[in-house]
């Protein structure tokens, strides 16, 4: 820490400031009466406020900052919800740019050698007031989100101030802003840094510059971080963040320049949730009690029908004659006993759940839409359950997964046979499912033991749905679970909203929602055994009739025609396995999914289920702009041709899907190795999702 | 190397005859089928008056199109091939080479025809039931596996083997002993002793037991490989010898001895040539320990396998008559049981010097 701060080139950096001023004080006191007792006056004449920006800057671990890797990625996180949010509230499709660079002075140091990140985020939102720019982001606990009850992403308004003030104290640097609320407005740019005395916003720097964006905000920051990839990465954040909301356009310049594009694969915003009134059985007594002090209302009635939700005036005067309270009372007076009365009357009394347009759920098509889009698998399936209440506060729990192999990934290794030697058996997959959790659309990475959505999947009994699963772990296989809380006040944990608290409302729901995915892809894989087992038996047939059939020409000394028994031993045999039937077995004739609703079946022959949603993602990913030459480079999955020989499935991990998200360069080659569209029965087009196949140069 | 001037043999007429089941059934757009009888204690009786386990005619069917016997089925017919190759080229060889011969991954998969020994071992026994040919007529050999010395003299090869003058050793019996393969020219002995271990055959070689009673000293080291039965059964029959069979007091000791008498389960077809309805059984009986005095220390407990393959034992028919009744479960009594090993408590020599002399003066032998 001491070398940083001198290395820090800013003379104006304020970081030091406030420790130089009471930490050497405090050690003189504390030295001179080391083994005296202290009196009440003297601890008295210590005892002072302690201001919130002075308390994080000690307790940066509770906001998310603990280590460099995670502090870079809370920076982006923090800047991104902010930009989404606003978008959103705007009614603003977002195009969100996010981009890492490494900050040396002087040489430049390798991405994952480097201390420093300068982090810049920009969304073309509705932007800020230029009076309200210091304070947003130099002054915690400052926001527009804490006192209502709406779903956003943020709640606190501590965020993007915390992820300032973490700059400032690691590399003195102060917060440079740029926004512009429309394109007849000048762009403002403020550099701003927090007075961590007294959480006030420092202004160094404001003026109008020219700015190539009509309207949107900017937001850069410079912070001690570490970049790595993998879990919990930075890249890992966004490649979520991109699943869980695809209305989003973002791209992502990483630190070491290449460049990352999520597309925008559903086009409509998520409906605006409304802001609602606490509801009765959300609050708690000592919260009952403050109401009744603030209200405006001049009756207890009045009180009851207009400061909460799902209340009426009628239902009011009930409450207030079951509590003895005379519905006319004046609420300032209401005090002692008395309130607690009404309290527990509250509590008891029979009412409406909350109204649950405060929430958007992201919803099953885009789900579907998302997961598809970035994992690569065979089945695809999302459930939105109904709104439902905890303490008052409703949420809404969705969940999908994402199961299996796209066709063309596993077919591939499999074509060099290698033979078998005495004991060998086929390589067992260990892989087991991979969760990710979500809390308002923004993806939570850390402290998943602790989170009630994976509790929740460790206790769904997966094996009811065909997979495999040892007891108290993650079922096994190729599968990603999502699972999304959406809420206007998300229960976290800590205030580093990494966790999801238990809740059992909340778990129930999640269970709920997780068994309708089961059931689902037990259907699915059921589906595709017994089409598999059909399919086995005919080949077990196909593969001996050739042995037979060349061991008998050997028995009757290669004097037989070979071909003709060929032929009449097959004709038996596809006698034998049901002939058509089969065929309909094997998927070869049927039509959609049946029983799978909201799913997508991606089978060698094209995608079964929501194909609409499907085709569409891939239009938007073909048309999507070419990647940096760096980006086709890194992909390791999909662009090289035919399987290697020997190469082996297993080892790197970006081969098994769906493990890994597609890169821009993926998608492309996914859809140019298709070769061309198939119709089928019914009329609607399907495009077979082939092995991809070599790029073809844009 | 045989030219292919050379005339298909019986036994390659009956493998080519599989061939033309599954062609007859392909002109008939029929499932080909094998029948094959059920080696199985279901499929075999005890032939009382010839004293010999006889294979019933219960059979099996084999067929191509049911996906449990697909399989073995294509098996079956590339083994049937392996041993007409044999055949052709008039080369014997192992149970363990034809299963490398018979093994290849299939064509575009990673299954192979066969994954280990044990598929294609019961296949061969199949085809040997099925077509009813032995198997050194099929030209497959198990281990050389058996020992002999003695008052005998053999034709091998046009060589000339005295047994009588090859040392403590002998001779190693060769897994195929038919009269084609194995002469004997000369055979002067009064009895054969059939030793089920090599440890025991040994310290008898040694001590040359076989020339003080002249008689001939065979093991094959546990169960007794096919050449060691058969050998004892030309022996038997062809020179008169009775035989006389010594083995450990344990149930396993009571089934080799059973097997040498009346023919085993599995191959119950092959009891003719293998049985020896009149060999009797020396030793170690359950009585021997109280008659010779061998203390309760040198025993070893039954265990819960051994009391329950003694109780089958007592069950199968040719362990009705009284006698063997009543050493069986004797032996169930005492929970015990005993190795030949165990008379070395006594005296290194006990075997030799003490316990053949009485067994054999004192006729305690069952039948
Ligand atoms: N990019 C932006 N565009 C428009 N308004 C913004 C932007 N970023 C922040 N704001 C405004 O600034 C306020 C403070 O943001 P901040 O991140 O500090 O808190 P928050 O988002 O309300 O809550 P949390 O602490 O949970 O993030 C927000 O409530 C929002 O009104
Ligand atoms: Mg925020």
């Amino acid at each position: 820490m001491a070398q940083k701060k001198e290395s820090a080139s800013d003379p104006e950096s304020k970081s030091s400031a406030p420790r130089s001023n009471h930490e050497p004080a405090a050690k003189t006191k504390a030295a001179a009466k080391s083994v005296e007792r202290v009196t009440a006056v003297e601890m008295g004449a210590r005892q002072r406020e302690i201001s919130v920006s002075e308390f994080f800057t000690k307790n940066r671990h509770l906001l998310g900052f603990d280590n460099p890797r995670k502090a870079l990625l809370t920076c982006v996180k923090e800047a991104v919800d902010n930009a989404l949010d606003a978008c959103e509230e705007a009614g603003i499709l977002p195009d969100v740019t996010v981009k890492l660079e490494v900050a040396s002075n002087g040489e430049p140091v390798a991405p994952s050698q480097a201390s420093r990140f300068r982090v810049t985020v920009t969304d073309n939102g509705p932007g800020i007031v230029r009076q309200q720019i210091p304070r947003i982001f130099a002054k915690l606990l400052y926001g527009s989100k804490f006192h209502r009850l709406r779903m956003s992403r943020g709640q606190q308004g501590i965020g993007i101030s915390a992820a300032g003030m973490y700059g400032q104290l690691t590399t003195g640097k102060p917060v440079k802003i740029i926004s512009r609320i429309g394109p007849k407005a000048a762009a403002h740019f403020f550099e701003v840094q927090i007075d961590t005395k007294k959480n006030e916003p420092l202004v160094h720097e404001n003026k109008q510059i020219d700015w190539e964006q009509p309207r949107g905000t900017q937001v850069t920051l410079e912070v001690e971080g570490k970049y790595q990839k993998g879990r919990a990465s930075v890249d890992e954040w966004l490649e979520q963040t991109s699943i869980a909301n695809p209305h989003v356009r973002l791209i992502y310049h990483t630190p070491e320049k290449e460049t990352k594009e999520y597309p925008r694969t559903y086009h409509e915003l998520p409906p605006q949730p409304r802001e609602i009134k606490p509801h009765p059985y959300g609050i708690e007594f000592g919260m009952l009690l403050k109401m009744l002090q603030d209200t405006k209302s001049h009756s207890v009635s009045g009180l009851l029908a207009t400061d909460f939700c799902r209340v009426s005036p009628q239902m009011a005067d009930e409450i207030c004659k079951a509590a003895k309270v005379s519905p006319d009372a004046k609420p300032r007076e209401l005090k002692g006993p008395v309130a607690e009365t009404l309290y527990k009357t509250l509590q008891e009394t029979k009412i409406m759940a909350p109204p649950t347009n405060c929430i958007s759920p992201i919803g099953e098509k885009a789900i579907l839409s998302g997961l598809y889009k970035q994992i690569k698998g065979e089945f695809y399936t999302a459930v939105s359950r109904p709104p439902a209440v905890y303490r008052g506060n409703p949420f809404i729990i969705e969940a999908g997964l994402a199961y299996g192999n796209r066709p063309g990934d596993h077919n591939k290794p499999q074509q060099p046979a290698m033979p078998k030697a005495e004991g060998e058996h086929e390589e067992e997959d260990s892989e087991l499912a991979r969760v990710i959790r979500y809390a308002n659309r923004v993806p939570l990475l850390y402290q998943q033991s602790a989170c009630s959505t994976f509790k929740a999947v460790l206790s769904t009994s997966w094996k009811n749905y065909g997979l495999t699963q040892s007891r108290g772990a993650l079922p096994g296989g190729p599968m990603v679970i999502f699972v999304h809380m959406a809420s206007v006040w998300v229960p976290f944990t800590s205030e580093s909203k990494e966790a999801i608290a238990d809740y059992d409302e909340i778990q129930k729901e999640i269970t709920l929602a997780l068994r309708e995915c089961g059931r689902r892809l037990g259907l699915f894989i059921r589906r595709r055994e017994r089409a598999a087992s059909e399919f086995r038996r005919r080949n077990i047939f196909e593969l001996y009739i050739e042995e037979v059939v060349d061991a008998c020409n050997r028995l009757k000394g290669g004097t037989l025609p070979k071909e003709k028994l060929k032929a009449q031993l097959q004709k038996i045999a596809a006698t034998r396995t049901g002939g058509q039937k089969t065929d309909q077995a094997l998927g070869k004739t049927s039509t959609g999914p049946e029983g799978l609703p909201h799913s997508i079946i991606v089978t060698a022959e094209g995608v079964e289920g929501e194909t609409e949603l499907a085709t569409r993602v891939e239009a938007d990913q073909a048309t999507a702009a070419p990647m940096a030459e760096s980006d086709l480079l890194d992909s390791t999955r999909s662009v090289d041709g035919p399987a290697l020989k020997g190469e082996s499935t297993k080892g790197t991990g970006v081969k098994t899907s769906p493990k890994r998200t597609t890169t821009k360069s993926e998608q492309i080659a996914l859809v140019a190795g298709r070769p061309g569209a198939k119709k089928k029965s019914d009329g609607k087009s399907l495009k077979p999702m082939k092995a991809p196949g070599p790029r073809k140069p844009k | 190397m045989t030219t292919k001037t050379k005339k298909t043999t019986v036994v390659e007429k009956k493998l080519i005859s599989l061939a033309d089941i599954v062609i007859h059934a392909a002109d008939r757009s029929k499932d080909p089928m094998f029948q094959i009888p059920i080696r199985a204690l279901s499929n075999v009786f005890f032939n009382e008056k010839k004293g010999l386990i006889e294979m019933g005619s219960k059979k099996q069917e084999r067929s191509f199109f049911n996906v449990g016997m697909a399989k073995r089925f294509m098996q079956t017919v590339l083994v049937a091939d392996a041993l007409s190759e044999l055949q052709r080229a008039d080369l014997t060889t192992s149970l363990r080479e034809i299963y490398y011969r018979t093994k290849h991954t299939i064509k575009d998969s990673h299954e192979n025809t066969f994954d280990a020994q044990d598929e294609s071992d019961p296949v061969i026994e199949d085809l040997e039931v099925s077509l009813a040919t032995l198997r050194e007529e099929l030209h497959v050999s198990a281990e050389n596996r058996g020992s002999i010395v003695g008052p005998v003299v053999f034709g091998d090869d046009g060589d000339r083997v005295d047994c009588s003058k090859l040392g403590k050793g002998g001779y190693s019996v060769p897994s195929i002993v038919e009269p084609e393969y194995l002469e004997i020219r000369r055979c002067t002995a009064d009895f054969v002793l059939l030793v089920e271990k090599g440890t025991q055959w040994n310290r008898l070689s040694e001590d040359k037991f076989w020339r003080r009673y002249n008689c001939i000293l065979l093991t094959g080291n546990g169960q007794p490989p096919r050449g060691v039965r058969r050998l004892a059964c030309r022996l038997h029959e062809e020179h008169r010898l009775p035989v006389y069979v010594l083995v450990d007091n344990d149930p396993w000791g009571y089934y080799i001895y059973s097997v040498v008498k009346q023919g085993s389960i599995n191959l119950a077809f092959e009891s003719q040539r293998m049985a020896i309805p009149k060999a009797k059984f020396v030793g170690l009986s359950s009585a021997d320990p109280e008659r010779y005095e061998l203390p309760r220390n040198v025993g070893i407990k039954l265990n819960e396998k051994d009391i329950a393959r003694a109780k089958e034992l007592l069950n199968y028919q040719w362990f009705q008559k009284p006698a063997w009744q009543v050493e069986i479960k004797r032996m169930l009594a005492s929970g015990l049981k005993y190795e030949l090993d165990a008379l070395a408590n006594k005296d290194f020599q006990y075997l030799t010097k003490k316990y053949l002399p009485r067994k054999l003066k004192e006729k305690d032998w069952l039948d």
